[in-house]
């Protein structure tokens, strides 16, 4: 899955280092909202995302209605967009006001996040495009969607439909053949004359859409279990 | 931190004076109880502590405090030599007892704050030098947040406020703030170094968990357990303040797969195992809420007995009750039967059975099933922030329910057409789109859709981007043709051969044992 770093080592800004130790020596201070908010800011220009620290922003909102900013918190549900399969799209709405939740920036974010949800990419782009103001804010947005369409079909097909995958990532033609290129040969895509009449794509194993794969753990027994008997055993 | 506050003397507003209340006689029962436990306490006497505090209390409770509070705090310190602590253990019991029987004023819910508020400064300052038993401990932490959420219910009923109940809220802002709140429990959590303790129990090189968290070098375990209790505590916030996901981070010091401290009074493993199962229900983590809710309703059932007389009984009972609603839930969302143990599973049938199977329909009915359930069994969520005091004056204490309700449900309208989709899977090992689309009645990019969502509900996905498959049936797609893979119900052989190694060894230790004449 193509996920965007998640603050990784080195590359840390030091604005991402003071707010995390900021969270670590004390998550419910109220005095850290400005820093969080920078820290937002900074998520959305660096392609880098902190899904504690947002959550810790959108809870001292919680407590403090007045100081909520609304263009801070749609920057974070788009950032929760992108973090799909993740759940964090629904963990930031449970800390967001109904009232909030009415403001028509955000109806459009619920409406992209039900697509999504529910697999209905053709919607999700029409959608998307009508509402470039709000997405194309943060850097990233297609990208990081598109890995999401791409981990949806990885675990339910093994082959795909060239016109399915197209559809679901929104490239077309010679970007898409470029898409497939890349995937071809950095992760193990293999394209193939299909049945009918397109190209039909067989994406990498996995034990989603191999289900033989899957690891047979039921039936194994952890060590700790096992040094009950030793005693027995001597 | 939170500011204590000064009032003026002379106790409470006795509006129970028509009861005869008098708050400054001790009668000589009640005299023997604070002497005896002041002594207990001083000589480090836990099981005797433990005694009192269980059973003594409650029973000069039901006989002599049924519709009164207990006798002042000023009017026992003379019998405990004034002593600054154990005053502040005895309000404590003397709040814990009005709010269970009595309702309490604004101005008590401001003073029981405040009592926390000196109660917890001591314990951090680590002049406490105790021993508690861990039931009193836990009760604490428990009454603690449950007296937080009781104000923020009765604070957000703005309308029925009286002009001098507004003027007090205005005054005593401080008074069971919600900063104040979480810092107290996260001030417990590091003060008490307790997530480096379990991190060495683990390394051997402490004990903690085989000492059910008492302390018998001569020390205290008051600050360590409010510690780790306060973990729990915080899960229940968060849950209450439907922050899932950070509930759970709080928790994850305490390893739910073992026993542990929590599981050694009931309360706590109930109330841990209920917001951790419901918060994973909300995460749409199914199977780890279906396991552990199986887990704590068979351990319910099968010691419910012992706990009969115990104050908490009910509450136990209402739990468990709440608990079988929340598995319906998650077994409709996720049918896993599998997973659940055979009594458990004959108590949900005797008790949701018909209301599962009208659940699987998804029609109306069935969403408002789904309502009435979660309505039912969900925690009492509240608002953190402080009402606005401008006219006019408007009620909010359903609103974070409404929330969490409505988005609930959402989630449930997300999965209506996945019932159906596994109803065709369970009885073919291959069809086509077309066929299976015809049979459902929608077009094939429809069906395609409804098989990726399929997919997508049934894969949790964690925060390092572990993928976890809840799915009870599973497929894949192989260009036009669904190939339907049923998950066969593991076996535990190993677990079963390692126990019964352990069985016979046991036999023969016994018949060894035995001398034939």
């Amino acid at each position: 899955m193509g996920k965007e770093a998640t603050n990784g080592g080195a590359q840390k800004s030091q604005l991402a280092h003071t707010v995390e130790q900021l969270i670590a020596v004390n998550p419910y201070n109220p005095d850290i909202l400005p820093d969080l908010e920078n820290y937002v800011n900074e998520q959305v220009s660096s392609q880098t995302y902190n899904l504690d620290a947002n959550l810790c922003l959108l809870r001292l909102y919680q407590f403090e209605p007045e100081r909520m900013s609304t263009p801070i918190v749609a920057r974070i549900l788009v950032k929760a967009l992108m973090a799909m399969p993740a759940p964090d799209f629904s963990l930031c709405l449970f800390l967001i006001p109904e009232r909030v939740q009415m403001e028509d920036q955000f109806k459009t974010l619920i409406v992209l996040s039900h697509y999504l949800e529910t697999a209905r990419f053709r919607q999700f782009w029409d959608e998307a495009a009508k509402s470039r103001h709000i997405v194309e804010v943060v850097s990233g947005f297609e990208q990081a969607i598109r890995a999401y369409a791409v981990h949806v079909l990885s675990i339910t097909y093994q082959k795909v439909p060239r016109a399915i995958l197209a559809e679901a990532i929104n490239i077309e033609g010679v970007s898409l053949d470029k898409f497939l290129e890349h995937h071809v040969s950095n992760y193990g895509w293999v394209i193939e004359k299909g049945q009918g009449k397109g190209q039909v794509i067989t994406l990498p194993r996995t034990e989603f859409n191999h289900p033989e794969l899957k690891k047979n753990t039921a039936d194994s027994v952890p060590l700790e279990h096992v040094t009950r008997i030793f005693p027995i055993l001597g | 931190m939170a500011a204590s506050y000064e009032y003026e003397d002379g106790g409470y507003p006795q509006q129970t004076d028509a009861a005869g209340y008098d708050p400054n006689f001790v009668p000589d029962s009640v005299k023997s109880f604070v002497v005896h436990l002041y002594r207990h306490i001083r000589e480090k006497n836990v099981y005797e502590i433990h005694q009192m505090y269980e059973s003594s209390f409650q029973t000069l409770s039901e006989r002599m405090f049924k519709e009164t509070p207990w006798p002042s705090v000023d009017a026992v310190a003379p019998y405990v030599d004034n002593d600054h602590v154990f005053c502040l253990l005895y309000r404590e019991m003397w709040f814990r007892h009005l709010y269970a029987r009595l309702s309490p004023t604004l101005r008590q819910r401001i003073d029981s704050w405040d009592n926390y508020c000196s109660l917890f400064q001591v314990v951090l300052h680590g002049v406490v030098n105790m021993q508690l038993p861990n039931q009193w401990l836990w009760d604490m932490v428990d009454e603690f947040v449950y007296q937080f959420q009781a104000f923020c219910q009765y604070r957000a009923k703005m309308k029925s406020k009286t002009a001098e109940e507004i003027a007090l809220l205005k005054q005593y802002d401080q008074a069971w703030n919600v900063y104040g709140v979480l810092n107290f429990l996260q001030a417990l959590v590091e003060k008490s170094t307790i997530i480096q303790i379990l991190e060495r129990e683990k390394e051997g090189l402490e004990e903690f968990t085989a000492t059910d968290g008492y302390d018998y070098n001569g020390g205290s375990n008051v600050l360590k357990v409010l510690g780790y209790f306060s973990m729990i505590g915080l899960l229940r916030v968060h849950c209450l303040l439907g922050d899932y996901h950070t509930g759970l981070k709080c928790l994850h010091p305490i390893d739910i797969t073992q026993q542990g401290v929590y599981t050694s009074v009931i309360g706590s493993h109930i109330t841990t195992i209920y917001h951790y199962g419901f918060a994973n229900l909300m995460l749409r983590r199914y199977v780890e809420a279906i396991h552990e809710f199986n887990k704590i309703l068979l351990y319910i059932y099968k010691t419910k007995q012992y706990h009969q007389k115990s104050p908490q009984y009910e509450q136990i009972l209402k739990k468990n009750e709440q608990m079988y609603a929340l598995l319906a839930i998650s077994l409709s969302l996720c049918p896993q039967v599998k997973l659940v143990e055979e009594t458990v599973n004959s108590q949900l049938r005797e008790k949701y059975g018909e209301k599962m199977a009208r659940m699987q329909r998804y029609d109306d009915e069935a969403f408002a099933l789904y309502d009435e359930l979660f309505s039912y069994a969900c925690p009492k969520f509240i608002t953190p922030s402080a009402p606005s005091f401008e006219e006019p004056l408007v009620n909010y204490n359903q609103d974070a329910y409404r929330l969490q309700l409505k988005l609930f449900l959402y989630e449930v309208k997300q999965q209506q057409l996945l019932a159906g989709v596994r109803t065709f899977l369970k009885v073919y090992s291959t069809i086509s789109l077309g066929k299976l689309a015809n049979y459902m009645e929608v077009d094939e990019p429809t069906l395609r859709t409804i098989l990726m969502t399929y997919k997508h509900k049934t894969h949790a996905v964690d925060s390092d981007g572990k993928i976890t498959s809840n799915a009870d049936v599973d497929f894949y797609i192989d260009e036009e043709m669904i190939r339907v893979v049923e998950s066969k119900p593991a076996k535990k052989y190993g677990d079963y051969f390692l126990r019964q190694i352990v069985k016979l060894e046991g036999i023969m230790t016994d018949i060894d044992r035995i001398k034939l004449e």
